[in-house]
């Protein structure tokens, strides 16, 4: 059995130095860099994924992606019961019903009773609310959390997503979005 | 007045520390020969004024001084004292102190105990750490005072972060730090074996105990930190391969491999650069974990000072010290002398497979944990977690293991794996009988599959070693080996079963209610509210009973709501049999329903079979590291013991 060459080859012992230039480079550019931290979906500016999801709760129709390019633009929020900004959002969506918009739900990982619960306390803008009870629609959407609020068009593209609750400033913006959705 | 006695100590031991670089330095020159008798006091009284700076730091926090800004934003008076306490160092300002002090004290201690090295080895090695210190110290004095006023003084402090106000994080960062810093010693002793070109077995001897008490501070840390998230976070997982959590295990890695190659080179006198580019690798892993959660440039759930002007100044330390390090082993190990060669089966041939493997683990986290970073200098956003984690690292892991079970077994230089291939049937048998016992119960994925199935023989085939060995008589460094490789087997059986065979179930129940998991009947008794000093909370009373006519016992999760600062926090309640343990989260009071008189709540409970074994594995694994320092250390007074009644007989006899 040969003997193990004890002796590194001269380039070698410079790869430690290089890789560590290597991290200061990576490193200097991250921390110069402003960081933002919300994920963006990649689907902005993009059909919305087919997915036809089971009615969330009884006498109220669940949510099939062919509803949203019935040539209206639409909201999508995507929630939960478990979800306390989406508690804090509950009124703004609740104004924009009034408005005449028409809002979707999709319910991520929740119950029928603690969602009624949640809708009894905080108002119910939703005309479909559809059960993603893995979260495999929400995910397919690209939304990182929750809530999450989608402007999408009369043909089904989504054209603006909100990350984060709805705050009362927020609602100049919103309507804005689905005016141009509309056109 | 404390805390200008604290700022006060800590001018002037940076100023020693500059002094113990400069005599240090020109110690080693023919000219300033003199100055080399006054590095070993400086040092010691170095250590000493950081040490003072410290409790001053502590005095401060215990009596509340909330004219002290780091006090004001980190403490508030109606906290427990002990939180109090250990406030000091759960903040960045006073951990960077800790970090100083456990440096400074580290060189102190070195320069009282080390005799064994060549005077100029030990010159250039104080000099090295005094030089890592300065930067610290420079860090500390310009960028995060932590003695500094506010003026004018506030009526309240804002509060230490809930999540930290657990009695196991009161200890898990000082003895963190022990390791991280530990670590420093052996990156100075590589500097001064570099400098002075002495690479060999007294220098691997004299390196060994750093090393080894640094990693023994580094396990139980890890493996306190992971039961700390475990029971604190209340998400039932015990590793998230979190940046800060990866912070910690990158070192731990190196300092595995370090240590296992200080053990050929001191036997054998072989991997002479290896080694000492390991020792330069640790510390620098340590520098690098703390750089990246610092620097807020990692986001993590625990990284707490989120600020790019520290993260450029640590950078630049990182950038002097470790840049500093390579270039210097670049330019010197070439002329490192070759060590002595080696077959590949040989004793020498495992332990590089094992610092090979470790550190392709090293370099997969590391890389793992960076991604994100470059991905997101080149304009896309991912996160990395288990997924990547687990099989990379166990592609490395698994052979690692199946070397260790030949490795300890093989002789030094050059064996046979015939030789000691009959031992290894039984360690065999086992895996192959765990495999299928495991493939049997079925529903297991394949990485717990193999971790089961290898940690049965792993167990085994670490106790080998002993085999034929009078255990009186066996030495302590050989015990320690056993244990801590056997501890490894049992924390990999703890993991596997974890994530083979743990039952979770979120349920809404209402009172008298019993639900089961796994084994367990879980009832929900009560659920009232209790108060403590700094918070209030929900407590549910749960009575849990195993298997059908099992003794009925109680469970106590908490929702606890803190006021300074507002949080919630799930106090988990855990139930540990020999077995497993049981876990339950208390969640909040589910709407009621239309018609529902009673309100239901939330119970998270999870039963996780074998799983305290991890921890116990853990202990296990630095257990084995303090009998072989114990044996080291021992051995060494000895020696010493017996030099000097050489020397005093000697004396006596008039020479």
């Amino acid at each position: 059995m040969s003997d193990l060459p004890a002796k590194a080859p001269r380039w070698a012992i410079w790869l430690p130095l290089a890789l560590f230039l290597g991290f200061v480079a990576l490193v200097i550019v991250g921390l110069y860099r402003p960081a933002d931290r919300n994920v963006a979906s990649a689907l902005v500016g993009k059909s919305m994924p087919q997915f036809d999801l089971p009615a969330a709760l009884p006498g109220r129709p669940g949510l099939d992606s062919k509803v949203l390019a019935n040539g209206k633009p639409h909201l999508v929020n995507v929630f939960a019961s478990w979800c306390i900004p989406c508690r804090v959002e509950a009124p703004q969506l609740g104004a924009l019903a009034k408005a005449g918009v028409p809002i979707e739900g999709i319910s991520v990982r929740d119950t029928t009773e603690n969602l009624q619960g949640f809708l009894q306390t905080n108002g119910d803008p939703f005309q479909r609310i559809g059960a993603d009870d893995d979260g495999k629609v929400q995910l397919a959407l690209g939304s990182s959390g929750v809530p999450e609020t989608y402007v999408v068009d009369g043909k089904g593209t989504i054209v603006y997503q909100h990350i984060g609750e709805i705050r009362p400033e927020h609602l100049g913006l919103l309507l804005d979005k689905l005016k141009e959705a509309g056109q | 007045m404390i805390a200008e006695l604290g700022l006060a100590a800590l001018w002037l031991a940076a100023a020693l520390a500059a002094l113990q670089l400069v005599s240090g330095a020109l110690g080693l020159t023919e000219r300033g020969a003199v100055l080399g008798g006054a590095v070993r006091p400086v040092a010691v009284v170095q250590g000493g004024l950081a040490l003072l700076a410290f409790a001053c730091l502590i005095y401060v926090f215990s009596v509340t001084d909330l004219s002290v800004k780091l006090v004001a934003l980190n403490s508030h008076s109606m906290k427990p004292l002990v939180f109090k306490i250990a406030g000091a160092w759960g903040n960045h300002e006073g951990s960077m102190l800790l970090w100083v002090t456990v440096m400074g004290l580290g060189g102190a201690f070195v320069a009282l105990v080390e005799k064994r090295l060549p005077e100029r080895t030990m010159l250039a090695t104080l000099a090295g750490q005094a030089f890592v210190s300065l930067g610290f110290y420079a860090f500390l004095l310009f960028a995060s005072n932590p003695f500094e006023r506010l003026s004018p003084v506030p009526m309240e402090g804002n509060g230490l972060n809930p999540l930290l106000q657990d009695l196991g994080l009161a200890f898990h960062p000082p003895t963190l730090y022990l390791g991280y810093v530990g670590l420093s010693i052996a990156f100075s002793f590589a500097i001064g074996a570099l400098v002075t070109r002495e690479v060999g077995p007294a220098f691997a001897k004299a390196m060994r105990p750093w090393v080894l008490g640094a990693w023994i501070f580094l396990t139980v840390g890890i493996t306190a930190g992971s039961y700390w998230a475990y029971y604190e976070l209340g998400w039932g997982g015990w590793w998230f391969w979190d940046p800060v959590e990866n912070a910690s295990l990158m070192p731990w890695l190196a300092a595995t491999a370090l240590l296992h190659s200080c053990g050929v080179l001191a036997a054998r006198n072989a991997l002479r650069a290896w080694t000492i580019m390991l020792g330069v690798v640790a510390f620098s892993m340590s520098m690098i974990g703390t750089f990246l959660v610092r620097s807020g440039i990692l986001t993590s759930v625990h990284a707490f000072a989120v600020d790019p002007q520290r993260g450029t100044f640590i950078l630049a330390l990182l950038a002097i010290y470790i840049g500093g390090a390579l270039v210097l082993f670049g330019l010197r190990a070439a002329t490192v002398t070759e060590g002595e060669r080696f077959a590949f089966v040989s004793r020498e041939g495992a332990l590089v497979v094992n610092n090979v493997m470790l550190s392709a683990i090293l370099g997969i986290v590391l890389f793992g944990t960076l991604y994100p970073l470059f991905a997101e200098a080149m304009g896309a956003k991912v996160s990395v977690g288990p997924p990547y984690f687990n099989p990379m690292s166990a592609l490395f892991a698994v052979p690692m293991l199946v070397v260790l079970m030949v490795g300890p077994l093989l002789r030094w230089r050059r064996d046979k794996f015939g030789r000691v291939g009959r031992g290894l049937v039984i360690p065999a048998m086992l895996v192959v009988a765990g495999g299928i016992g495991v493939l049997v119960l079925g529903g297991v994925a394949l990485l717990p599959w193999i971790g089961l199935a290898l940690s049965v023989g792993l167990g085994w085939a670490s106790l080998l070693p002993l085999k034929g060995r009078n255990l009186r008589r066996t030495p302590l460094p050989i015990w320690g080996m056993v244990v801590a490789h056997f501890g490894i087997a049992v924390a990999l059986f703890g993991m596997s079963s974890e994530s083979a065979f743990s039952v979770e179930k979120l349920v809404a129940v209402r009172m008298g209610e019993v639900t089961q998991v796994g084994p367990w009947g879980v009832k929900l008794d009560t659920v009232e509210p209790v108060a403590g000093p700094n918070w209030t909370a929900m407590e549910a009373r749960l009575l849990v009973r195993y298997g059908i006519d099992g003794k009925v016992t109680r469970m106590l999760p908490q929702s606890r709501s803190f006021w300074a600062p507002p949080q919630q926090t799930s106090e988990s309640a855990l139930l540990t049999r020999w077995n497993g343990q049981l876990y339950a989260v208390l969640g909040g009071e589910a709407p009621k329903v239309d018609g529902e008189k009673q309100s239901r709540w939330q119970l998270r409970l999870w039963w996780k079979p074998f799983a305290p074994l991890i921890w116990i594995g853990g202990l296990l694994i630095a257990l084995g590291g303090l009998l072989a320092l114990l044996g080291r250390v021992a051995a060494d007074v000895r020696r010493i013991v017996a030099k000097d009644k050489i020397a005093y007989r000697r004396e006596k006899q008039g020479r």
